[in-house]
């Protein structure tokens, strides 16, 4: 296969260039540099385009013989084109007039940057936040709404989609947040226990476990692990779902999309993370009572006798009662995030990331408001 | 006669129990445009996937530029895939790129060209294509369904391929859309010298642009002008060229 190759010549008063062989995109890289500065030296002389010798001619290649020409006429000459295959000519011809488009925009498509991108972007950022409150809270609004509908009328709650979420998120979670809360059981008994020895107190690990763990700890993790594990799970499923229109399909069937996707997660996360959370408080206690056995010789009697001692019911309801609101606050901004999905399989995984970032933040966030709120109504 | 483009032969595809082609025969010359028919579930698209090299047959050969696509190397076989474009049924266009950066996606993968060049590359595609200037700069989910496809077929056309594959280039866009499509690729391929295989159902496609069709009946294929699939008198061709819509779509082309 022969590559294309590009020679100048003077030829009585006229510059002749003749372009030959394969003039395609294999060979465009080599010929670019070269046409770089081809032409006469002199100005206002008449070129000759000689394509006779040219055995094949691809896009690339004609947008190379397109630029030369466009240069050459730029720089004051008469360019001929001459000798070419008719089927080559119409190509470059589509091609000059697909350029000659691209060229006329370049213009047009100039466009004038803020004067302060960092203030421009913080001004964008804060309005966007801004906008997305209101949107979530039009969003709780709209939730609030079906579900007082719903209440009226029970027998619409769907029961199979509920107990479907019921085990997703509360059976299944089981495992990972049982494991985790051992650790963290025994991390805060060795901790505690380091520091208590010193003053003789070792005891006492049992009352800084018993309130740490059943006030704020447990709950707390069980939260944050739920919102990583099912407020993703919950986007991504609603995001899919949008992409693929299924949630246009179900709106155009006269089913609300939000009693059918959004409440029975919202209730079944409600419903799951006070058990889980419960399950969880059991678990890290357990995980302290083995650390306190093992390093400071506290048997499971003692340990049970002073947890009686140490917490009341207040503690542990006092910590249980914000698993509700929380298991809401994680449904909410997962499904929400998730039918904000729109078009692309980049947006899920978008406001996938968002929604457990949002949903953690805000649980937190909450958590210091009701430790504000029960130091001051003195629980 | 040259050595054809696409060659297929004795090509058996089976899922489980399922047989789905028996002994597939096939030949495609350079610069022709095929159109392949069937039935729903016969196994189009398979084929189609077959030939690039999504999928492997259970027995049979497909040589395609010569080459045996079973048998390459992992270069060889990078080195093939340059040379055919594909445009999918949606366009599957990279969701989280412009159009632009789409088109520009096999060009940076396969060539060391600057760029400069590369930029106006994929900008005369985008104009080649009939896609609006201001098209280049965005995201295929702001693009129309039709648009998505124009921007599809650039992608596929990026490198200058010898063959284009399309897979029901016109399902999804009425009527004027299809017909331009239809005009669209057949200037392309005109001007481009490009061999098309495409599968299709829209019968006005098959007899504006397709100079033989291939018809998937009984696991097996039956090639052939529309003029000679006319006369065939399998039942199936029969009813799909002699039925309401194989009238209309001939009365159109006579008229």
């Amino acid at each position: 296969m022969q590559t294309g190759t590009i020679t100048s010549a003077w030829e009585e008063n006229q510059f002749v260039l003749a372009a030959a062989g394969r003039w395609d995109i294999a060979s465009a890289e080599r010929l670019g540099p070269q046409l770089r500065n081809r032409g006469p030296d002199r100005k206002g002389v008449p070129v000759c385009l000689d394509l006779s010798g040219l055995t094949a001619l691809d896009t690339a290649g004609a947008l190379l013989l397109d630029r030369l020409i466009r240069r050459l006429r730029e720089q004051g000459h008469v360019v001929a084109v001459v000798g070419a295959r008719a089927d080559l000519c119409a190509l470059l011809k589509d091609v000059q007039r697909a350029a000659a488009g691209v060229a006329s925009r370049h213009q047009v498509t100039v466009e004038k940057g803020p004067a302060f991108p960092l203030a421009d972007q913080i001004g964008r950022a804060t309005i966007g936040i801004w906008h997305e409150m209101l949107s979530m809270l039009n969003f709780l609004g709209l939730v609030t709404v079906t579900a007082l509908r719903l209440l009226r009328e029970p027998q619409r709650i769907r029961l199979k989609p509920l107990f479907f979420h019921l085990e997703q998120v509360g059976l299944n979670s089981l495992p990972i947040v049982g494991l985790l809360s051992f650790l963290i059981g025994i991390v805060l008994a060795y901790q505690g226990a380091d520091q208590l020895r010193r003053f003789g107190a070792e005891i006492y690990v049992v009352n800084l476990l018993g309130i740490g763990v059943l006030r704020e700890i447990g709950i707390l993790m069980t939260s944050i692990i739920v919102a990583g594990r099912s407020g993703s799970a919950f986007t991504a499923q609603i995001g899919t779902m949008k992409v693929n229109q299924e949630v246009d399909a179900m709106r155009t069937l006269g089913l609300d999309p939000v009693e059918m996707l959004v409440l029975p997660r919202m209730l079944a996360l409600i419903i799951a993370l006070p058990l889980v959370g419960f399950f969880a408080n059991v678990v890290a206690l357990a995980g302290g009572a083995v650390m306190a056995y093992a390093y400071l010789d506290i048997n499971f009697v003692q340990f049970a006798r002073q947890l009686q001692v140490a917490v009341s019911t207040t503690t542990l309801f006092v910590g249980l009662v914000k698993a509700p609101i929380f298991a809401a606050v994680i449904a909410l901004v997962g499904c929400y995030q998730g039918l904000r999905v729109s078009g692309s399989a980049e947006s899920v995984g978008l406001l996938t990331t968002r929604s457990v970032v949002v949903s953690i933040f805000l649980v937190i966030v909450l958590d210091a408001a009701f430790s504000v709120l029960f130091s001051y109504i003195g629980i | 006669m040259a050595a054809p483009v696409i060659s297929v032969r004795g090509l058996k595809t089976r899922f489980g129990a399922q047989v789905v082609h028996d002994g597939v025969d096939l030949d495609v010359q350079k610069g022709e445009v095929i159109g392949l028919v069937g039935g729903s579930g016969t196994g189009k698209s398979v084929l189609l996937r077959e030939i690039v090299g999504l999928m492997d047959p259970s027995a049979g050969t497909i040589q395609v530029l010569g080459q045996d696509t079973a048998r390459l190397s992992e270069r060889e076989r990078l080195s093939l895939q340059a040379r055919w474009g594909m445009l999918f049924q949606d366009g599957a266009l990279f969701s989280s790129l412009t159009v632009l950066e789409n088109i520009k996606v096999p060009l940076k993968e396969h060539t060391a060209l600057p760029p400069d060049l590369v930029d106006e590359i994929a900008q005369v595609k985008v104009a080649m294509v009939g896609l609006a200037p201001d098209a280049g700069s965005k995201y295929p989910s702001q693009l129309s369904g039709g648009m998505r496809k124009r921007a599809g077929l650039a992608r596929a056309l990026a490198l200058d391929p010898e063959i284009l594959f399309l897979d029901e280039p016109t399902a999804g866009l009425d009527p004027i859309g299809a017909a331009a499509f239809d005009e669209l690729i057949g200037s392309l391929q005109k001007s481009l010298g490009l061999t098309v295989f495409m599968v299709t159902h829209d019968l006005d496609s098959l007899y504006a642009i397709c100079d033989r069709i291939a018809v998937l009946v009984d696991k097996k294929l039956v090639i052939g002008t529309i003029d000679e699939l006319l006369r065939q008198d399998h039942p199936w061709i029969r009813d799909y060229f002699h039925g309401p819509r194989g009238r209309a779509a001939n009365a159109a082309k006579g008229s």
